[in-house]
C-alpha cells in the first residue's frame, strides 16, 4: 500500500484516540475539582489537567489562568490548539478524506458525521451539563470509530498500521498520566493519607476508564502501588503500558510477516514488550517511577519515529 | 428563439422515447417525486460526491443538484452520435500527433500556424517525441448541444483532463436504487462498465518496457481540488493507487510510487494535474503538486501519462472553430457531429460584427474552461457587455463568438413542478491502442434556472440520468 495512505490511516486513529483520551482527562477533572474543598488539592487541578494533555506552553500562551472555562475552552474548541479535541476530529477527517478508499463506509461515517455534528456543539458557552452531555458525545465517536473498524475491515495491513495507531497514541496517554500525577503514587505521599490522594488516585483511575477494573482485578481499596501495577504492567487492562505494547508488538509482527521482512520497528517494539514483562513493580518502583516512565516515554517516542522511518514515508 | 423539446418536440406533442416516461410522470404524484428527490440528494451527501468551487470561501464541500427526471435518447440518435465521436476524437489525435510531428496541417494550410505555434498550450517539450503507442488523447470529453431532431453540435472538445464521469455512473446508481420501476419498462443501456473500459484503455497504452501487467495509478493535486471525489471515486473503481505527487518520485528516469514495501515502479499514470503543474523542473517550478523529473522519465519511454502533455493545443477555441477542416483533413471525409458556427475574434471583420451584436451573442476565452470568463449576451447586464467590449478590442485573439443557440429542453423537477430546463450533453471518449470506446450515454448537464443556458456545475447547473434506450 502507499506510504502515505498507511500514514494517513495510522494517524486517523490516533487522532480519534486522543480526542477521547482529552475527553476523558476533562472529566475526570472537572470530578476531581467539585469535590469540597476539604477533599480537594492545592487547586492546580486544570493546570495538572493541561500537563497531562501535554500542551503546558501553547496553553500559556493563548490564556494567564488555568481555570475551568480557560482549560475546557482550549482542549475542547480552540482552533489554535493544534490537538483540540475540534482540531483532533477535523484532522482526522481531513487524513480520512484523504484516504477516502482505504476505510470502509461505517468509518467513514463515523468521522465525518462528527464532523458534522461537532459544528453543533463548537465553542458556545456551555453549561457543566451541557459539556459532560458533549464530553460524552466525544467519547461515543470513539467508540463507534473504534468498532466499526474492529468489525469492517479487512485484515490486513491497513487494519493493522490503524490498529498501530490506536495503541502508540493510548500508551502515550497513559504514560502522560503517570508522568504528571507519579507524585501522588510514591510510598512518601502515602502516609500522608489524607483524602486529597484518595481522590487523586481514583481521578487517574477514571482517567483511563479503569476505576471499576481496579477492583475488579485486586479486590481492595485503592492503593498506589497496585494503580501502579495495572496501569503500567497489567495485560489484562486494555490502556496499561503492557498491554498497549502486546499490541503493538502483535501489530508489526503481521506487518512483518505479510511483507516478509522484520526491521527496526519489530526490534524496538518487542525490547519494550520484554522489560515490561520482566520487570515487577516493586523493581519499578525502586529504580524510580518517574524514571521509569521518562524511559518509557522516550522509548514510545523512537518506537513512533522508527514505524515512520520503516514504513510511512 | 424558441427552443427543441426533447420530449414534446416542440409543438405540444409527444416524441416516441418519452412515450413510457410521460405516461409514469402524469401518473406520478408530486409528494412522491419530491420525496424521491431528498432520497437522492441524501444518498449523495451520504457517500460524500461533492465538488469544490473556486473563489467560494462559504462552503468549500457542496452537492452538484440532481435532477430526477432522465433524459432519453433513442439508439438511433445515440449511434449516429457515438459515429460522429469516434470520428472526431480520431482526427483529434491525428491532428496532435501533426502538430508535434510532421506539421503537414500547417503545411496544407488549414490552421493558420500562429494558432498552435503561439498557444500556450502548446508544448515545445512535445515536439518530434513519440507518444506511446502515438496516442495524445486517452480520455475525451465532448460537449455537445442539440438544437433540433436531427441537430447535434459540438460545442467544445476537451481533451485535457475532462471531469464529471462519476456523475454519470452515480446518477445512474441512484436512479437504479430510487425508481426500479422505471427500469422494468425501459431497456437502458448500461454505463457501468466505464471503469472497465478506462482500464482496458491506460493498460493499452503501457510503456513497451513495463511488464505485461503494468502498474497503472491515477494522480490527484489533492483533496483540495474540486473533483477531488472523482479522482478517489475512479481509483477505487479501477482499483490502482490515487497518487499525490509527493507519493511519486523519479529515480534514473523511472518512476515509483512510495509504499510500505518500499518503492514500486509506476508504468502508466492516469493524470488529473494539468501540464502547468506536472513537473516543476519543466513547467512551473513553483508547483508542489507535480512530480519532479516525471517528463524526463515520460520522454526516456519508462512511463505513459494519461492525457499526453500538450493536448490543450486541441481544445482550444480558436483551434475548436477549424474542428470541420481538421476532421475532413485527416479522415477524408466529411464531419458527422457539425460546430456550432463560430465568430473568430482574431478576424478583423468577424471581429467588428462581434462588437457590433455583442447583446445576441455568446463570447468565450479561448482557453477558458467551466464557464469562468464567458459573456452570455442576452443574459449580461450593459456593464458585463462594455467590459467584454474592451476585452475584444484589446486582445481580439483571445476570444472566439458564437450565437446564442436555443439548447434543447428536458423536462425537469423544479419548484414550479416539472418544466422544460436547457440541457447538453458530454460523452466520454476513449482512446487505447486496442481503439475506441465510448459508454452509451454521458453527462447531462442542466441549467435549472429557467431560461438559463448556462449548464457549469460552478455556474449553478445540475445533472440528469442519460438513459440510451436499447431497443
Amino acid at each position: 500500500m502507499l506510504s502515505r495512505t498507511a500514514d494517513s490511516l495510522y494517524w486517523v486513529s490516533r487522532y480519534v484516540e486522543r480526542a477521547e483520551y482529552l475527553a476523558r482527562i476533562l472529566d475526570a477533572t472537572t470530578r476531581l475539582t467539585n469535590l469540597p474543598s476539604a477533599y480537594g488539592g492545592a487547586g492546580t487541578e486544570w493546570q495538572s489537567a493541561v500537563a497531562t494533555a501535554g500542551c503546558e506552553e501553547t496553553f500559556a500562551k493563548a490564556y494567564g489562568e488555568a481555570n475551568e472555562r480557560n482549560v475546557c475552552d482550549f482542549l475542547s474548541f480552540n482552533p489554535d490548539n493544534p490537538t483540540s479535541i475540534r482540531n483532533c476530529f477535523a484532522l482526522a477527517r481531513s487524513n480520512a478524506r484523504a484516504v477516502r478508499t482505504a476505510l470502509t463506509s461505517e468509518m467513514w461515517d463515523a468521522l465525518n458525521g462528527a464532523w458534522l455534528e461537532l459544528q453543533r456543539f463548537e465553542r458556545k458557552r456551555m453549561d457543566r451539563e451541557e459539556f459532560a452531555r458533549f464530553l460524552d458525545w466525544v467519547k461515543n465517536v470513539s467508540l463507534a470509530f473504534d468498532g466499526s473498524a474492529y468489525r469492517t475491515m479487512l485484515r490486513d495491513d491497513g487494519y493493522w498500521f490503524s490498529r498501530l495507531g490506536v495503541n502508540v497514541e493510548r500508551a502515550d496517554n497513559t504514560a502522560r498520566i503517570l508522568d504528571v500525577k507519579y507524585h501522588v503514587l510514591l510510598p512518601e505521599t502515602e502516609q500522608v493519607g489524607g483524602s486529597l490522594d484518595y481522590f487523586q488516585w481514583t481521578t487517574m483511575l477514571r482517567e483511563v476508564s479503569a476505576l471499576t477494573a481496579y477492583h475488579w482485578v485486586y479486590r481492595q481499596a485503592v492503593k498506589p502501588v497496585l494503580i501502579a501495577d495495572l496501569l503500567i504492567l497489567n495485560r489484562r487492562m486494555p490502556r496499561s503500558l503492557a498491554s498497549c505494547y502486546e499490541n503493538i508488538s502483535r501489530f508489526l509482527d503481521q506487518i512483518g510477516d505479510a511483507y516478509n521482512r522484520h526491521g527496526p520497528a519489530q526490534r524496538q517494539a518487542r525490547k519494550t514488550l520484554t522489560n515490561l514483562a520482566n520487570t515487577p513493580i516493586e523493581a519499578v518502583l525502586q529504580r524510580g517511577l518517574h524514571e521509569f516512565i521518562e524511559d518509557f516515554i522516550t522509548e514510545n517516542n523512537r518506537l513512533g519515529n522508527v514505524i515512520v522511518e520503516q514504513y510511512l514515508q | 428563439m424558441v427552443a427543441f423539446d426533447e420530449m414534446t418536440g416542440g409543438e405540444g406533442g409527444l416524441r416516441a422515447a418519452y412515450g413510457e416516461l410521460d405516461r409514469w410522470l402524469k401518473e406520478a404524484p408530486p409528494e412522491m417525486l419530491a420525496l424521491r428527490r431528498s432520497q437522492a440528494e441524501l444518498f449523495f451527501r451520504r457517500i460524500g460526491i461533492t465538488f469544490a468551487v473556486y473563489g467560494d470561501e462559504e462552503s468549500t464541500e457542496r452537492l452538484i443538484p440532481f435532477d430526477i427526471i432522465p433524459r432519453v435518447l433513442t439508439k438511433p440518435e445515440w449511434t449516429k452520435l457515438e459515429k460522429g465521436l469516434r470520428q472526431r476524437v480520431t482526427a483529434l489525435n491525428m491532428f496532435l500527433a501533426d502538430v508535434y510531428g510532421k506539421k503537414e496541417c500547417l503545411k496544407a494550410g488549414i490552421i493558420p500556424p500562429e494558432l498552435v505555434y503561439r498557444n500556450a498550450c502548446y508544448q515545445l517539450e512535445m515536439v518530434d517525441f513519440q507518444v506511446p503507442h502515438g496516442i495524445y488523447c486517452h480520455i475525451a470529453g465532448i460537449d455537445i448541444v442539440r438544437v433540433d431532431a436531427d441537430t447535434f453540435y459540438v460545442l467544445e472538445d476537451n481533451a485535457r483532463t475532462p471531469s464529471g464521469v462519476s456523475y454519470m455512473m452515480e446518477n445512474r446508481e441512484v436512479m437504479l436504487r430510487l425508481f426500479p420501476e422505471l427500469f422494468a419498462t425501459h431497456r437502458v443501456a448500461p454505463v457501468d462498465n466505464y471503469p472497465d473500459q478506462l482500464l482496458a484503455t491506460l493498460r493499452s497504452v503501457a510503456p513497451r518496457t513495463a511488464s505485461s501487467d503494468p502498474t497503472i495509478c491515477l494522480l490527484t493535486p489533492g483533496q483540495y481540488n474540486s473533483a477531488f471525489y472523482e479522482h478517489s471515486f475512479l481509483a477505487d473503481k479501477l482499483g490502482v493507487e490515487l497518487v499525490e505527487g509527493s507519493d511519486l518520485l523519479v529515480k534514473d528516469d523511472v518512476v515509483y510510487m512510495r509504499t510500505t514495501q518500499g518503492p514500486k515502479r509506476v508504468d502508466v499514470i492516469y493524470r488529473r494535474i494539468d501540464d502547468d503543474f506536472i513537473d516543476p523542473l519543466v513547467f512551473r517550478s513553483d508547483s508542489v503538486l507535480g512530480v519532479p523529473g516525471i517528463i524526463g522519465a515520460y520522454k526516456a519511454g519508462n512511463v505513459t501519462l494519461a492525457n499526453a502533455v500538450g493536448t490543450g493545443v486541441a481544445d482550444d477555441k480558436a483551434v475548436y472553430s477549424y474542428m470541420p477542416e481538421i476532421v475532413k483533413f485527416f479522415t477524408g471525409e466529411e464531419p458527422i457531429l457539425k460546430n456550432v458556427p463560430t465568430y473568430r475574434c482574431r478576424e478583423r471583420e468577424a471581429n467588428a460584427y462581434v462588437l457590433d451584436n455583442l447583446e445576441k451573442l455568446v463570447v468565450k476565452e479561448v482557453n477558458g474552461s467551466g464557464g469562468y470568463g464567458m459573456l452570455v449576451g442576452p443574459h449580461a447586464s450593459k456593464a458585463q457587455i462594455e467590459a467584454f467590449r474592451k476585452k475584444l478590442t484589446d486582445q481580439p485573439e483571445g476570444f472566439i463568438a458564437q450565437p446564442t443557440l436555443a439548447l434543447s429542453t428536458c423536462p425537469t423537477f423544479v419548484a414550479s413542478g416539472v418544466a422544460p430546463r436547457h440541457v447538453d450533453l458530454r460523452p466520454y471518449v476513449l482512446s487505447g491502442a486496442n481503439g475506441i470506446s465510448c459508454v452509451p450515454g454521458g453527462l447531462t448537464r442542466v441549467a435549472l434556472k429557467e431560461g438559463s443556458l448556462v449548464v457549469n456545475s460552478s455556474q449553478g447547473g445540475g445533472t440528469k440520468d442519460t438513459w440510451v434506450l436499447d431497443a
